[in-house]
């Protein structure tokens, strides 16, 4: 699982100009094969231009794509590279016909035989819930059918890569659960390389091997949602992504209503309901840290006890931002009158404590075990 | 208030006796405007569909001539036709001067306008995504035009409407060019032009009635196949 | 790489639809051309329904397919300057002289005539019935201010009503009462009948029209109202591309026995009286005495 992947896309020097004006300057992007990167950034980052000139349907001005190690436009056509992508928009822009046309709309354009079309068709509308739509007018479905009809003509093609364009971001909040829900579990499956734009940090979190966060056409950082979450490289990043610690680790046993997750060799504890095996990311808000001196016996509320070393004080306006080291990274805040009470400084040994309700978890189905 | 019954009644009375030169009058009407309305929709919604879909320096006021040529007079169209066509004209070669095509190039002339402007605008409609998710469902170009032709059926359906009932209604073109030679080139606009100079004013009517209807039925069965297609 | 791709796209459709029109055009042209004749002559002749009766049997017998373009003469005998046309059957004898005189014409023969009379409303408000002659009837209409409605499209009616005009000493251009259609005879009639004014206009179609109209012949029988129709046959050595064997033979045709026989003819069945009168063969000078 952890062997090295090979680069199925690569992004050298890429630019994008418009009216003179660069909205895209990417040095370099590699994207592993079967690997979810999520953009994001706020809006005009340049997440939609980086997915159009990655899939070149956007002209750049310079620099150089490369799939499985061949130019795109020079020893790789233009045409013969499209056809390993797909790509769905935040609109489902449907063509004005039946669901079942639309989602065989792909395999038409290459044109496959009709019954090889109609297995894969029917095979993909069951996929994404929605074959007892088939004959039904695209222009009669609600968003969320709608989208799920643009999600399986896109996986219908069975892609290489799959380019998602902020595709829940109109969705409402139910409808984007169980979609999402949908789609984590047909990755996971299909092991499609994904590149998504999002501007959702939980919805990145999710589904991502790799985050990049954008701004002004630029790839600020990329990396591991946990590290990029829990180090973010500048002021920007850090604002953007915000404080909270993110910490992944793997369900290693099911309590009464909690369970435990092994983090970097610790344990911690949450509430909710996981399987052992399960990979989860749990997110702690830095107010709900509490730290102490000394390691009191006191019983507590705080399922969540860790000794720890102060590696960075950090003023923040009112407040002080506390960086410690538990094993695994955790921030909190603290008052003037708390740090000196404490007299904290870097390097100090202190008790961090969090309560297990205070931790917000997100399941990654991607390694759930099939029929849970 | 007799001339306008006895119209009526003439009118009928030619339909339902199939009068033979009044079918074929009126089928040469349709021949012809519907030769020129095909004409004009090869012509009109492959440039419209060019324009809408490319960029170059030039391109708003090529966008304003064919809006300014949707509304073209049809007798200002018939003059420069007829010049063009002249035996020592330009044209003159082709020896078609009153003849049915030449009735067809100058419909054409007429109608390619209209249908062109109005394909520029459906195209244009479509939502701006729409080509780049095409392309990327991996569309050549032309396989990308002709989907997004598709896409636009419906308001290109309405092109076909206002080109056709251009053309179908339109007389100065076609008395100019066509000459209005009996069993020829007369068709209902003309015929019922030189009937009403001779003072026939209910074989007029009944000419004009015909027309009428047959721009009706036309309509009607385009307007059926729009309304099934619009969603509710 | 896009831009290329542009440009294949581009000139495939212009092809294809440069091939479709050029593949339609010879098909529907497919009429043999040498077989073609285009006549050019007045209104008169085609409201009447003359030509409606001669012409299928001229093409029977010829296997030449005429092309009629009914307009005024001035329009007619500008069509054969230019070499538009094959062949003239027309009715104004200054423009016709001149035109044969610059040499644009060639056997001008005569045809037929008719005459034209004077219409108005039954109430003739200018007096004019039972004038001596027309130049007295048009010097009453003048005199009397009453509105006179003229062809005013250089057609053969429109260039008789100017000579009389000219002959009784009016300048009638420009006057509050005198109106120009612009249109063919036919229509300038309804006009005439429906503003219940004078007009000048040829027997034939008058008589052709007569039911619907609310018009009276108040002035008729003048020598100088004669309505004479020559057939031309435009000059082939000005224009090569004139269709000259064409010509010959339908100006053969016009003065051809049989069809004398068909114009005499012409409407006594219907009107009661015939429209035209056979003249091939007499001298100009010999008519209307």
């Amino acid at each position: 699982m952890n062997s090295e992947k090979s680069t199925i896309l690569e992004a050298k020097n890429l630019q994008v100009k418009r009216g003179g004006v660069s909205v895209l300057d990417i040095s370099y992007l590699g994207v592993p094969e079967g690997e979810v990167l999520c953009l994001i950034g706020p809006n005009g980052a340049g997440k939609s231009s980086l997915l159009l000139a990655l899939s070149c349907l956007l002209k750049s001005s310079q620099g150089d794509i490369i799939f499985r190690g061949k130019r795109v436009g020079a020893n790789y056509s233009l045409s013969a590279y499209r056809r390993n992508l797909a790509m769905v928009f935040q609109e489902p822009l449907l063509f004005d016909t039946t669901v079942f046309e639309n989602v065989a709309a792909g395999l038409k354009i290459r044109s496959v035989n009709q019954n090889e079309v109609k297995r894969v068709v029917e095979e993909y509308l069951e996929r994404f819930g929605i074959g007892h739509l088939a004959k039904r007018s695209a222009r009669k479905l609600s968003g969320g059918e709608a989208q799920r009809t643009s999600l399986a003509r896109a996986f219908a093609i069975r892609p290489e890569i799959i380019f998602l364009d902020e595709p829940f971001s109109s969705l409402d909040a139910p409808t984007r659960e169980s979609l999402m829900g949908d789609l984590e579990l047909i990755l996971h499956e299909t092991r499609t390389t994904t590149i998504m734009a999002t501007h959702d940090q939980m919805e990145a979190l999710r589904l991502s091997d790799q985050i990049a966060v954008m701004s002004e056409g630029r790839i600020m950082q990329i990396g591991p949602p946990a590290e990029v979450m829990n180090h973010p490289v500048d002021e920007f990043v850090a604002s953007f992504v915000g404080t909270e610690t993110i910490l992944t680790g793997k369900v290693i046993r099911r309590n009464a209503g909690t369970f435990s997750v092994s983090v970097a060799g610790r344990e911690v504890e949450a509430v909710g309901d996981a399987s052992p095996g399960e990979s989860v990311i749990l997110c702690i808000r830095p107010e709900n840290v509490t730290v102490s001196t000394g390691f009191s016996n006191e019983i507590t509320s705080a399922r969540n006890v860790f000794s720890s070393v102060v590696k960075k004080i950090i003023p923040s306006g009112a407040f002080y931002k506390v960086e410690l080291d538990c094993g695994f990274p955790l921030v909190t805040y603290v008052t003037n009158h708390a740090r000196e009470d404490l007299s904290m400084h870097p390097g100090m040994d202190i008790t961090a404590s969090f309560k297990a309700t205070a931790i917000h978890v997100i399941r990654k189905k991607l390694l759930s075990i099939p029929g849970e | 208030m007799d001339i306008i019954i006895e119209g009526i009644k003439q009118a009928f009375i030619l339909l339902f006796t199939l009068d033979p030169e009044v079918i074929g009058i009126t089928w040469l009407s349709l021949k012809v405007s519907g030769i020129a309305t095909l004409i004009s929709l090869l012509i009109g919604v492959s440039v419209g569909t060019i324009i809408a879909l490319t960029q170059f320096p030039g391109r708003r006021i090529v966008i304003s001539l064919i809006n300014t040529g949707m509304g073209l007079p049809p007798v200002v169209v018939g003059l420069f036709v007829t010049i063009f066509l002249w035996r020592n004209g330009p044209l003159g070669f082709l020896e078609i001067l009153y003849t049915p095509t030449a009735i067809i190039i100058a419909q054409a002339v007429i109608a390619t306008p209209i249908v062109m402007g109005i394909s520029l605008a459906a195209i244009q409609n479509l939502p701006a995504n729409l080509r780049l998710q095409i392309l990327a469902l991996g569309a050549t170009r032309l396989q990308m035009v002709w989907i997004l032709i598709k896409e636009a059926r419906l308001p290109l359906l309405a092109a076909i409407m206002a080109g056709f009932g251009g053309v179908i209604s339109e007389v100065g073109a076609s008395i100019m060019v066509g000459g209005n030679i009996k069993g020829y080139t007369r068709v209902l606009t003309t015929a019922t032009v030189m009937e009403t100079s001779k003072g026939n004013f209910d074989i007029a009517m009944a000419l004009g009635i015909i027309l009428l209807l047959l721009a009706f039925f036309i309509n009607a069965i385009l307007t059926q196949i729009q309304q099934r297609e619009r969603p509710r | 790489m896009m831009k290329r791709l542009d440009r294949t796209c581009l000139i495939a459709l212009i092809i294809s639809v440069m091939s479709v029109v050029f593949c339609a055009l010879p098909a529907i042209a497919a009429q043999p051309q040498q077989k073609n004749i285009i006549l050019a002559t007045t209104t008169s002749t085609q409201d009447s329904g003359l030509l409606d009766v001669l012409l299928p049997i001229f093409e029977k017998t010829t296997g030449y397919f005429v092309k009629t373009i009914a307009v005024g003469s001035g329009q007619a005998m500008a069509m054969g300057q230019k070499g538009e046309a094959d062949v003239l059957l027309v009715h104004s004898q200054e423009a016709e002289k001149k035109f044969m005189a610059d040499g644009y014409g060639v056997n001008r023969r005569l045809v037929m005539h008719n005459d034209f009379i004077i219409l108005g409303p039954k109430s003739d408000p200018a007096g004019i019935k039972g004038s001596r002659s027309s130049i007295d009837a048009f010097r009453k209409i003048a005199s009397a201010n009453a509105v006179f409605m003229s062809r005013g499209d250089n057609s053969g009616t429109h260039a008789k009503e100017k000579s009389v005009w000219k002959a009784a000493g009016i300048n009638s251009e420009g006057q509050k009462w005198y109106q120009q259609t612009g249109l063919g005879m036919g229509q300038t009639l309804n006009v005439a009948a429906e503003k219940k004014t004078y007009t000048l206009a040829d027997r034939g179609t008058y008589l052709a029209l007569k039911k619907n109209l609310g018009l009276d012949i108040l002035a008729e029988g003048d020598a100088v109202l004669l309505n004479i129709y020559h057939v031309i046959e435009v000059n082939p050595t000005k224009w090569p591309k004139v269709n000259s064997a064409g010509a010959k033979a339908f100006s053969d045709f016009m003065v051809g026995r049989q069809t004398q026989d068909i114009i005499r003819k012409f409407g006594v069945e219907k009107y009661g009286s015939p429209l035209f009168f056979p003249d091939a063969g007499k001298k100009e000078d010999a008519l209307g005495k």
